[in-house]
Formats: C-alpha cells, structure tokens, sequence
C-alpha cells in the first residue's frame, strides 16, 4: 500500500499498530515478564536508562519489551514518558565516594587505597558462545545473589563497600589540582537548550544521556590521534549505588529516598600547558588533568567514552583552532550524538517529501532547459566595457 | 487560540483521556515555557529564540517542533488541522492528529482550512488565505538559515545579531555565476521585518508570497534543533533576491490537477504505471472543496 | 569595552571631536591590547626599555600599549618596526577583528559626530567595517574566501553594503578587477588558483570596493617578487593620488614606508618609540632601534 496519499491513512496506521502490538510469539508462547526483561537484560535496561535519561528500571525494560529489543526506540519511549513528568525539584549532588561499590578498578597505580574490585565483569573472560546451553533449562542459577558485595577485594581483610577515590589520593600527592567548591547553579539542558559554546556541567549532562555507540565512536576517533593526544589513564572506573537525595518538604532536612545504580569514571592525563604562557618562559607547575563520566547503570563502556570526550572538549574549549578534531569540537559532539535525536532524523527521511523533491525538480528541469538553448545559459557573464573613471 | 487551563499537573491526568498523561501529553509547567518562548518570538520576528525542546511520543525530526507548539497551545474549543505535504491523510498527519485527539479530548480536529483555528503543517501553507484568528504552525526540521554556509552556531549567531548576512548574498551571487539562476528550490530563505533572515522550513517557494503582510500568526518550532520563530501578523516577509533575479515560484504552464482541474494551486507530479506522469492539487482540502464546488455547479 | 585588568597608566575618555585636529578622519588614544590575564604590572615590565613583550609577573602578551596617533583623510601613515612588535595588532583591532583592552579610537566621518570603534554596538561596528574602512592581510588566505570566486570575494563588500542588482555588482567588481589588473576572464575563478600577487591584487580590490574611508594595508608586498611588488605600489600610489582615502600602511620594509607614507611612527614590543615626517625619520633618526634599523638597511 503506497503510504502517502493514502486515502486510509488512519486504517493503515491502525493496521500497522496491530501488526506490533503481537510481539513474534509463536505457539501460544507467553511474553516474557517485566522481572525477567529487568534482570536478564540488564545491561540493555541500563544503556536505555542512560540515552533515555530517566532511571526508571521497570519502564526501560517495559519499553525495551515493547520495542522488541530495538534500543533506540526503547530509549526514545523512556525519554518521551519523561517528558511528561513535571519537574518538581533537583536532588542534592552527591560526592561519588558515597558510592556503595560493587566493582571499582584504577588502572594508574598497581595498589590503591581501598584496593581493587574486579567484581561482576566480562572482561577478563574468553567470548564464546555457551553454545550448551542453548536451552534454558540447562542453565544453573548462581548461589550469590547480585547484590551481596561479599568477595573481599583482591583478597584483602575487610571490603566495606565504599572506598576513598583514587583523584583524592592524586590530590594530595600534589599531582591534579585541589578542588574548587562550584557555587554557581550547573546548566540543566532539558530546560534550557544548549547555546554554544556551552559550559562543562552542559556538556556533562550532554554526554551523559548520549548514544552509547555515538560516543564510542568519537572518544575511539580521539584516542586514535583526532583531537586526542596522549590517552588518558582510567584513575578511578567504578560501579555501583548512589544515594538519592532530596529536601523533605516539610522538614526541609535532606533525606535519602533511594539508590541508583552507576558507573563513574575517572580520567587522567597529562595537562597540556595553557597556550598563553607557551614560550614565553613563565612556568606553571606540571599537573595532571581529571575528566569524567557518570552514567546510569553499569555501562562502562559509555562512561569511559564520556570521561575521554570530557578530556577532549576541555582541550577544545580554548577554541582558537580552526579546524578542530571532531571530538575538540562541542558543536560537533554535542549536537550529533543524542541518539534520540539522530535515529530520529536519519528515519525521517522515510517520511513523503514529494513538495520539496517536486519543488527541486523544477529547479532542475529549468535548468536543463537553460543548458539547452546556450544563448540564455550560464552565468550573467562579466561586464565587458569598463569603466575607465575610478573612484 | 484558547487559553488552555491552568490546572495543576495532578489535577489534569484525571481530565486526560489517556490514562497516565497529563491533557495535551506536556506537563503545565513545560507548556508554560514553550509559550514564554513563543511570546519572545513573536516580540522578535523571524528571530530563533531557544527553548528547553522536550521529548514527545512522536520521533525527533517528525514534527515534534510544531506538535510542541500546538500542544502548549490548545485548549477546549479550539479546532486542529493537521497537513503533511498539504494532504490531511498523509500517514505522519494522521498520527501527530491522533495523538492530539488522544490527549485533548475537547479539541476538535478538522480538514477544513476554514474551520481550523490551528493549523499544523509540514511543507505546505494552504491554498486558501488564512484569517486573523487562525494559527499557522509549522515543522522545522533545520531552523538555521545560515547553516548551509557556516555550521559553527556561535558564528551564526554573531551573524545575525550583527545582521552581517554579505556570505548568504554571496552564496546566492555566486549561484547566478554557475547556473545563470539561484537554485534553490523549497525552503528558501526570507528577510523578516527587514532584519532577521530566516528559513521558512522547507515550504515551497509558492508558499512564500502569502507569508508577506499575512493576518495570520505564524508560528515555527524545531524540536531536535531546539528553536522557535515568528513571523507575527502583518509582517514584511521578503524572500532574498536581486533586483535583476528577482524571485520567482514554482510554475506549473499548461498543466492541471487532474483530480479537480485546477491551474492555480500548487500541484505535485505523480508518476503512473506507463512511466508517464500526472499533477495533483497538494492541498488534498482544497482539491475536494474545489471539486465538490464543480459538482454543484454543475 | 571593559578591561579585564587595569594596566599601570591612565586611561582617557573618548576624545570630544572638537579637541581634534580638523582633517582627522581617525583619532586613537592609549589603545593597548593584552593577550592573557594582565595585571598591574604588565605594561611596566614590558615595552622597548627593557625589550619584553611578555609581563614576567602573570604570562600576558602585551601586544600593543597606549598607542596613540591621529590619522588625516588624504594622508598616509606608515608603521615599522620588527617582527611582534604589534604593527598587525593595531590594524586588528582598528578594522574590528579583535578588539583592544583599554583605549578609545574615534571615527569621524563626514556628517557623523565622532564615534567610538570601541564601545559601538556590534550592529554599527560592522556597518563601520563594510563602509567606511578596507582591510588588506598580511597573508590572502586571511582576506579572501578562498571556497568563492574572485568576483565574489569582491561582491560580498558591495552585498554587505545592500548593492542588490547583480548586473551592477558585476560591472563594479570586474571595474575593481581590471583596475588591479586581475584579467577580467579569471573574474569568476577561485581564488587557490591564483599566483600570489593575483591573490593579493583580488585582496586590495575587495578593500577597495565600497570607497572605504580608511584603508589598512598590513605587509601587502611581502612574499611578492619585485617587479610585482612595484606593480602593487604603483597601484596604492594612483588611489591615493586620486582620492582623498587615509591609509595606514605596516611593513617591515622601509622602502615600502618612504615610498608611500608621509609620516611614520617606530614600533618596538607594543609601543611607539619613534614618530614624525617619514623622510626625517629616515634621514636622522632618533631611537636606537630606528637607528639600528635604518643602518642596516643603508650598509
Ligand atoms: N591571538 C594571540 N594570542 C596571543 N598572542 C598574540 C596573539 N596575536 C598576536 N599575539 C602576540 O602579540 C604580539 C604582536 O603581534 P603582531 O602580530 O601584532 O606583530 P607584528 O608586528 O605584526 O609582527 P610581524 O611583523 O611578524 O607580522 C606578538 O608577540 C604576538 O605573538
Ligand atoms: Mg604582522
Ligand atoms: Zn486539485
């Protein structure tokens, strides 16, 4: 059925509708329940919480069964659902080592205060596919439930849980600069649109909700030498609970209401000296620079790109460059990796745009007619007799 | 326009016919800002004003710009139309139509030009002369006039806050060199109120002449792009052009809609089986006022 | 135009247009301009007496310091001095690129009261930019856009001065053209396929284009071969012969400097350490830089 013009638009959307409503079930098979989405696809639930911007567990795993596993429209029912929640206040920040941690690893020192956690992880584990397992039922449920942090770190005594961060320790070895107390009021991007050159909480916040591959793409493009120099060293990578923190509204006392699940990375990198005082032999003491990510859930993947792309905007904020590297670029950046945004406007070119292409055709047919009668053909052609009086 | 209640958030899910969203799917407080965007933009002609785009349930790049503007709009009484391309049916219309249906109850929707007191587009003005109370809003898939020839927004921005347009000139002067013509086809640019240059969305150049002077307000909203603009009612609307290449619409000589037989509408080629092709009004309203018309005529 | 710190001296207000000479199309007053933090002490660690640009106390370039002159209509000013002295920097923030730290420059054109470059909003400052001054680069590559043709590196002046007849823009840009000599049949060529003294030829007609009242001109010649080089000042010559354009003219070169200027004003680490008649600066100059220079060039 042609999908412009039609003259049953609304019956073909309808029918359309149905056609999705039934998920591939064959034989009377049953929908997989909301638990089992949320726990066996824990890692989908988690990167459309992240590009959808809305902790939500149940719903991203609603959506995510709803979409049939196509994380993009997943992503884009959460983000549309948040829309249509009033905003009602802001949490308090919180410092990441409140974090109660589930897995933490620095690759910059071989032992750390705290020490290392390699916790739940495919890392250092060989890809192949289970294939004995084909069929459920041959597969044993583990002994140790998910959130019992019980494996001591690195065969360490005690593991409590939370643990001071590898930055802090940096800090006091002199190595990155102390931190300074942020007073002013962080842009919120989903109120105000981003004006560019925007601010580094912008750009976090921009990052943050950014398309996993999207941002893995451009931090790999400036790791490759696009705008990244020296890559940078993972000083704190860590999973785990945030508390979530609001003003009692009739107490006014801060009271923690939940937790959320996150992965913080934190990156550091040699600093490039400012470009001001290059060569002019005015020295400023040798730092290292901290970049970061936060997203929700554990997706470290997407937290490492962030902290690299944090690292490489900062480079890039000076400006001055004419041409920048991609991922020094925020415009660049910013503006093409909201996923919801680009799958949006990639698919909408499936939409008629007969007006427009006709308009064009016209443009083109008059100018196959201009080219085929020379006289009138290109170019209103320079004057020919010049004016010899100037000025 | 009506103005749409002010009703707490909570207050308003139960008036909603959608179990769970709030009337006309935004939350009050996000309607409010879309509004206080709209009334800057409308203070400002043809100047894009940033706001807060939110998320709807209709894809970015879909019409989520103009659906904003009519939902922070819409109230009971008022009366939507919904074209894409000029056709009411056209499978996006529908859906963006649906939706308001679903969520504002107390709207009526309409194909009737006449009838509407809001009308949301994609690509198309209607044929028929808009009125003074009568809302135009349309899609905006690229907001920026000057993209094309600079895509830094800084820069266009100093750009048009210093109305230090000489590079789109050019790039007009330099299509005149090449092609003996400028060539663009639909969305092509306008100087508003003599100030601003901006894009009227890619309407076609049949549609800009109606924009000069209009009763009507007419409204621009991109969501992904995050922008609204104006043109308010009795507005200079100029499209860019040289004295010696004036400006010039789309020209259909000799050919009719073959549905209605008009020669005076904007018409959109169709190609049949034979490899052969016929026109048609793009304004599905008006082609069946028009033919309906003819019969009684008749 | 605030300044981020506030440098050692004294800053003046905008001249009142009755204190200025009668003639003076463009008065400049204590026009500095740091690249960096600045602070108190910038622009007395840096100048010529203790031959630094830098401040040693915070990092900042001291570009150029509390220049001040007076520029005629008619008349032709010449800046020398060596390389980072701030010649390029002046003209910069004269022609709107950048603008200064502290300082005041005040244009006064026929039938305007004086008006200051600095402090205009940024609306009237580019009418100033298209109208009333020309600009021409050190290098081509910062005057013309090199992605459109010739003619139109030329017609963007005139479009930005609301010429809207392309046939009219046309006649004048090949006018312009075929007056610096750029055959008329590469009018519509890019500019990357020009010779560089074409290139620079393209860069003074765009200059040139809406009668500008003031014409910039930073180190046209260099990099061209001499006999295209005399071309170019054969040129500037006729159009200041013929008009009554006020030009400042920056080279390193002072042939170039005796040649079209009358007076002349030594620049060493952002500031004027020398001004006055171009042929008695050259003949008995004063500062032992401007010494040093002249001599070297004479031996
Ligand atoms: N954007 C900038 N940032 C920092 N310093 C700058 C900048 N632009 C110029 N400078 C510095 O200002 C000083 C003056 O530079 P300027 O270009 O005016 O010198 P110049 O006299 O034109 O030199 P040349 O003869 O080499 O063209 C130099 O020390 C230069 O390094
Ligand atoms: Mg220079
Ligand atoms: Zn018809």
């Amino acid at each position: 059925m042609a999908y412009t013009s039609v003259r049953a638009g609304a019956e073909a959307i309808a029918a359309a509708e149905r056609l999705i409503q039934s998920p591939g079930l064959e034989n009377g098979e049953a929908l997989l329940e909301l638990r089992q989405v949320r726990n066996q696809f824990r890692a989908a639930v988690d990167q459309i919480m992240g590009e959808g911007g809305l902790y939500a567990p149940d719903l991203a795993a609603l959506a995510l069964r709803q979409a049939e596993g196509d994380m993009a429209e997943a992503a884009f029912m959460l983000r549309a659902y948040r829309s249509t929640l009033p905003r009602l206040g802001y949490a308090h920040p919180v410092r990441g080592d409140e974090m109660e941690v589930v897995r933490r690893i620095s690759s910059a020192f071989r032992d750390i205060p705290g020490g290392q956690l390699l916790g739940r992880t495919r890392d250092y584990t060989q890809r192949l596919l289970d294939l004995d397992r084909q069929t459920a039922n041959a597969f044993v449920a583990p002994e140790r439930s998910e959130n019992g942090h019980a494996p001591a770190p690195n065969g360490a005594g005690s593991w409590s849980g939370y643990a001071k961060k590898v930055s802090d320790t940096m800090r006091a070895m002199g190595l990155i600069p102390p931190l300074v107390d942020q007073t002013a009021e962080p842009d919120d991007i989903t109120r105000h649109s981003m004006r560019f050159p925007v601010r580094r909480p912008a750009w976090l916040q921009g990052l943050a909700r950014g398309e996993t591959g999207a941002l893995v793409c451009l931090a790999y493009s400036a790791l490759r030498g696009y705008g990244g120099g020296d890559h940078g060293t993972i000083a704190d990578l860590r999973v785990g609970d945030l508390p979530l923190r609001v003003t009692h509204p009739f107490t006014n006392q801060p009271l923690t209401i939940g937790t959320y699940r996150v992965t913080e990375c934190e990156m550091t990198g040699r600093e490039k000296p400012p470009a001001t005082a290059a060569g002019n032999g005015h020295h400023q003491p040798a730092m290292y620079g901290l970049s970061y990510g936060l997203v929700f859930g554990q997706n470290e993947r997407k937290a490492i790109s962030m902290s690299v792309l944090d690292s490489a905007l900062m480079a890039g904020a000076g400006g001055g460059e004419e041409n920048p590297a991609p991922a020094n670029d925020q415009e660049m950046v910013l503006s093409n990796t909201d996923g919801i945004e680009s799958f949006g406007f990639v698919e909408h070119l499936k939409l008629p745009h007969f007006v427009t292409f006709g308009s064009g055709l016209q443009v083109t047919e008059q100018l196959n007619l201009a080219a085929a009668t020379p006289a009138n053909g290109h170019g209103p052609g320079p004057a020919e007799d010049v004016d010899d009086e100037f000025r | 326009m009506s103005a749409p209640g002010h009703t707490l958030p909570a207050a308003a899910v139960e008036t909603a016919a959608l179990p769970g969203y709030n009337y006309a799917f935004l939350d009050e407080l996000s309607k409010k800002a879309i509004r206080r965007a709209t009334l800057k933009a409308v203070a400002i002609p043809g100047y894009q004003v940033p706001f807060g785009s939110r998320e709807l349930p209709i894809a970015r790049g879909w019409g989520t710009g103009g659906l904003q503007l009519t939902l922070s709009l819409i109230g009971p009484g008022d009366v939507v139309k919904v074209i894409d391309q000029g056709a009411d049916d056209s499978v996006n219309a529908v859906n963006i139509r649906r939706l308001i249906e679903r969520t504002a109850p107390d709207v009526t929707t309409t194909t009737e030009t006449a009838a509407a007191t809001i009308i949301q587009s994609r690509h198309r003005i209607p044929e028929l002369k808009l009125r003074a109370d009568q809302i135009m809003i349309y899609q905006v898939p690229l907001p920026e006039p000057l993209r094309v020839i600079e895509r830094r927004e800084a820069e266009t921005r100093r750009m048009h806050g210093e109305a230090d347009y000489s590079r789109m000139w050019v790039a007009l002067y330099e299509d005149i060199v090449r092609n003996g013509r400028i060539t663009r086809a639909a969305g092509y640019p306008v100087l508003v109120h003599h100030r601003h240059i901006m894009s009227p969305s890619p309407v076609p150049r049949w549609d800009l002449p109606p924009l000069h002077m209009a009763e009507n307000l007419s409204l621009y909203g991109a969501g992904r792009e995050k922008r609204i603009y104006a043109i308010p009612p009795f507005t200079d609307v100029a499209p860019l052009a040289f004295d010696d290449y004036p400006f010039a619409v789309e020209a259909f000589p000799g050919r009719r809609c073959a549905l209605c037989g008009s020669e005076t509408t904007f018409l959109v080629p169709t190609p049949d089986e034979h490899g052969q092709s016929y026109d048609v009004c793009s304004d599905t309203d008006w082609c069946a006022a028009n033919r309906q018309q003819k019969a009684s005529e008749a | 135009m605030t300044a981020l710190a506030s440098p050692a001296r004294s800053h003046h207000a905008a001249p009142a247009a009755e204190t200025v000479a009668p003639g003076v199309v463009l008065a400049v007053r204590d026009m500095t301009k740091l690249y960096g933090p600045g602070c108190p002490e910038c622009l007395r660690q840096t100048g010529p007496a203790v031959n630094r640009t830098t401040c040693p106390v915070c990092g900042t370039v001291v570009a150029c310091a509390e220049i001040t002159f007076d520029l005629k209509a008619g008349a032709t000013l010449g800046i020398v001095g060596e390389s980072g002295s701030g010649k390029t920097t002046v003209l910069r923030c004269l022609y709107g690129d950048t603008g200064p730290t502290t300082g005041v420059a005040t244009l006064l054109t026929l039938g305007q009261p004086g008006r200051d470059l600095f402090t205009l909003d940024p609306q009237d400052r580019r009418r100033v930019r298209n109208f009333d001054i020309g600009m021409v680069y050190q290098t081509p590559r910062q005057g013309l856009r090199f992605s459109i043709s010739a003619g139109g590196n030329v017609a963007e002046r005139l479009l930005a001065a609301e010429w809207r007849q392309i046939k009219r823009i046309r006649d004048r840009a090949a006018e312009l053209l075929d007056r610096m000599e750029v055959p008329l049949s590469r009018m519509d060529d890019m500019p990357a396929n020009f010779s560089g003294g074409m290139q620079q030829r393209v860069q003074i007609a765009k200059a040139l284009a809406n009668e500008p009242v003031i014409l910039l001109l930073d180190e046209m010649t260099s990099g061209l071969d001499v006999s295209v080089q005399a071309g170019v000042l054969d040129l500037v010559q006729e159009i200041q012969h013929e008009s009554n354009i006020a030009v400042i003219v920056v080279s390193h070169d002072l042939g170039v400097i005796r040649l079209l200027s009358d007076t002349a004003m030594v620049m060493k680490n952002g500031c004027i350490v020398e001004r006055g008649v171009t042929d008695q600066i050259l003949e008995d100059p004063r500062h032992p830089y401007t010494q040093l220079l002249v001599s070297s060039v004479n031996s």
